[in-house]
């Protein structure tokens, strides 16, 4: 075997730490070792944590005396978004206004990673507060794509993705409140899974939009997704909206997938060469059997516009708690108005300030029928559209974004950075899990750069959505 | 079309302040916006009924009991006071266990 640790799999670490062909030092010492020699140029990660000996000797012990009983993510080095708290550690969401918060308990995904045994490279970069497409919006620099480091890796979640792409950890944990998630996932050529609304419990991560927020893996597999997925999931009495492993209704399929496509949806704005990719991974799909129908999804259109109000409408409300009072940054002046003031004003980066205003805006007295309540009756027919959809397919899908990696700077005018999320968002709104699988690569100026294929599944159909994912990775490699 | 005090006056209600050249360059995005976001007026949804009933409600934990019996029997997440000094370490200014704050009401 030729990769070196660091490029290993999780699948293929756990096997390999099993074979004792590999130690959980060796594994955290390449990973760290790259992080370190990668990171000035890329700014994947905010910081790099010391090694813990005491878990990595654990690890090992655990590994050495249960062998295939020990949890496959013991021993494996991960990377965690800045959003999501560990104990102990700075958690700043890339903001001015958390720099020096350190948290004071563990997110409940962090505490079941750590039941596992996993291990923790570093925090990673991502948009202030995670609101962004492309980490430009951190207020410690923007993170560079490995692919080609003049472009973006996507974002919310850049960091996490960049970090994974470019090996300075095995696999990931983001969140996702419109695409944070599966847009950076597709433009580093990753998987990435938001699950299904309430499957992951969100206690310990910073919240946005909390009808909205998932956290979910970025992965070089889509067995990877599964298996930090499948580690993270569950019931939480620490998050009242997790929900139990029945809530809807049992979907089975059968070893062919019937695949909806919104034809209506991909005429417009989809540049040429992702449009040829999409159908290309469509018609080697259907080369394997699988099905594609067509699906009416008309209200779809309008789902970027009802995501622009609801989110900025919650994240003004979510952001409202920052007032330099309790925690975070603190500024003083004359009076106590003049300490929110400058604390929030010193505090908040150009973009979450721009949300701010306009979730203020749509929830005032005289615009909130027309805008709030608007947008979430949207909301519950977009999910009576995908339900009538789902009658006849297994599957939605579509590209995860319309173009590749965009330059730094390209996109300086907020509506055109929102319209990157135009076909995540609509699984936010509706709660439904979603999933982006690589689809091969696109040249622009000489260089190949990853595109995502996205998939939407019924609430709680997971399983569906790994099973799409390994036909497209097996029909790739056909 | 948002004016430049229309924007002063969202930002005054969020608790932050924008300078000058932010504010016109603010009003205009703003704008943009809102022209983008300003498609949904063309849908047509009646909001309020049931079918359009959002699926999402809010969840509230219920209420503690009497405070003297334990933790546990109350169902509460923790024992009372396990995070106290975490916590009051993150505070700006403490005394105490107490967040120290401006005075908000005055005598004169």
């Amino acid at each position: 075997m030729t990769k070196r640790p660091n490029e290993m799999t999780i699948g293929e670490a756990a096997h390999a730490l099993r074979a004792r062909s590999l130690t959980v030092r060796e594994l955290w010492d390449t990973c760290a070792e790259a992080a370190r020699t990668r990171n000035p140029e890329l700014n994947a990660y905010l910081e790099l944590f010391d090694a813990d000996e005491a878990v990595i000797d654990a690890a090992q012990i655990r590994i050495d005396t249960e062998k295939e009983a020990a949890p496959l993510l013991c021993g494996i080095p991960l990377a965690i978004k800045d959003n999501i708290l560990i104990e102990g550690h700075i958690a700043s969401a890339a903001s001015k206004m958390l720099e020096n918060y350190r948290a004071t308990y563990d997110a409940t995904v962090i505490r079941k990673l750590k039941e596992r045994g996993a291990l923790f490279v570093g925090r990673t970069n991502m948009d202030e507060f995670a609101m962004g497409s492309s980490t430009e919006h951190s207020a410690f620099g923007p993170t560079k794509n490995p692919h080609d480091t003049s472009r973006v890796p996507g974002g919310s979640s850049g960091g996490s993705a960049a970090a994974v792409a470019a090996h300075l950890c095995i696999a990931a944990l983001g969140t996702d409140t419109g695409g944070s998630i599966r847009q950076p996932a597709a433009l580093t050529g990753l998987a990435g899974l938001k699950p299904t609304y309430g499957a992951v419990s969100r206690s310990g991560a910073i919240a946005l939009g909390s009808s909205l927020d998932q956290i979910g893996p970025l992965t070089k597999t889509i067995e990877d997704a599964h298996i930090l997925y499948e580690a993270i999931r569950g019931l939480d009495p620490l998050d009242s909206t997790t929900i139990p492993d029945d809530l809807y209704p049992a979907r089975s399929i059968s070893a062919k997938l019937r695949i909806g496509v919104p034809r209506h949806l991909l005429a417009e704005n989809i540049t040429p060469d992702v449009r040829a990719a999409f159908d290309a991974a469509l018609a080697a799909l259907e080369k394997e059997g699988h099905t594609i129908v067509d699906v009416e999804l008309p209200t779809s259109v309008h789902a970027l516009a009802a995501y622009y109000v609801i989110q900025p409408a919650e994240a003004s409300a979510n952001l409202a708690r920052y007032d330099g009072v309790r925690y975070g940054l603190a500024k003083r002046g004359e009076t106590l108005l003049d300490d929110y003031l400058d604390s929030r004003t010193e505090g908040f980066g150009s973009e979450t300030r721009r949300r701010i205003l306009l979730g203020t805006f749509v929830l005032s007295s005289g615009y909130i029928d027309a805008y709030y309540r608007k947008a979430d009756a949207a909301r519950a027919v977009l999910r009576r559209e995908y339900e009538k959809a789902f009658e006849k397919c297994d599957v939605v899908a579509f590209p995860t974004t319309l173009s590749p990696a965009f330059k730094f700077g390209e996109k300086g005018d907020p509506v055109s950075m929102y319209l990157e999320d135009i076909f995540t968002v609509t699984a936010n709104l509706t709660g439904a899990p979603a999933i982006s699988v690589p689809m091969g690569t696109v040249e622009r100026e000489g260089r190949r750069l990853p595109v995502g294929i996205h998939f939407t599944a019924p609430h709680q159909a997971e399983h569906i959505l790994f099973a799409i994912g390994n036909a497209v990775e097996s029909a790739r490699n056909a | 079309m948002a004016t430049t005090e229309e924007v002063q006056k969202l930002a005054a209600l969020a608790r932050i302040r924008i300078s000058g050249s932010d504010l016109e360059k603010f009003t205009r995005e703003f704008d943009a916006i809102l022209a983008y976001v300003g498609q949904l007026e063309k849908l047509d949804v009646k909001v309020g009924t049931d079918a359009e009933r959002p699926a999402l409600r809010n969840v509230m934990r219920a209420d503690g009991s009497s405070r003297s019996k334990s933790d546990f029997e109350r169902d509460e997440p923790h024992a009372a006071g396990a995070y106290t000094e975490k916590l009051a370490a993150q505070f700006p200014s403490r005394e105490g266990d107490a967040l120290v704050v401006k005075q908000i009401i005055t005598h004169d």
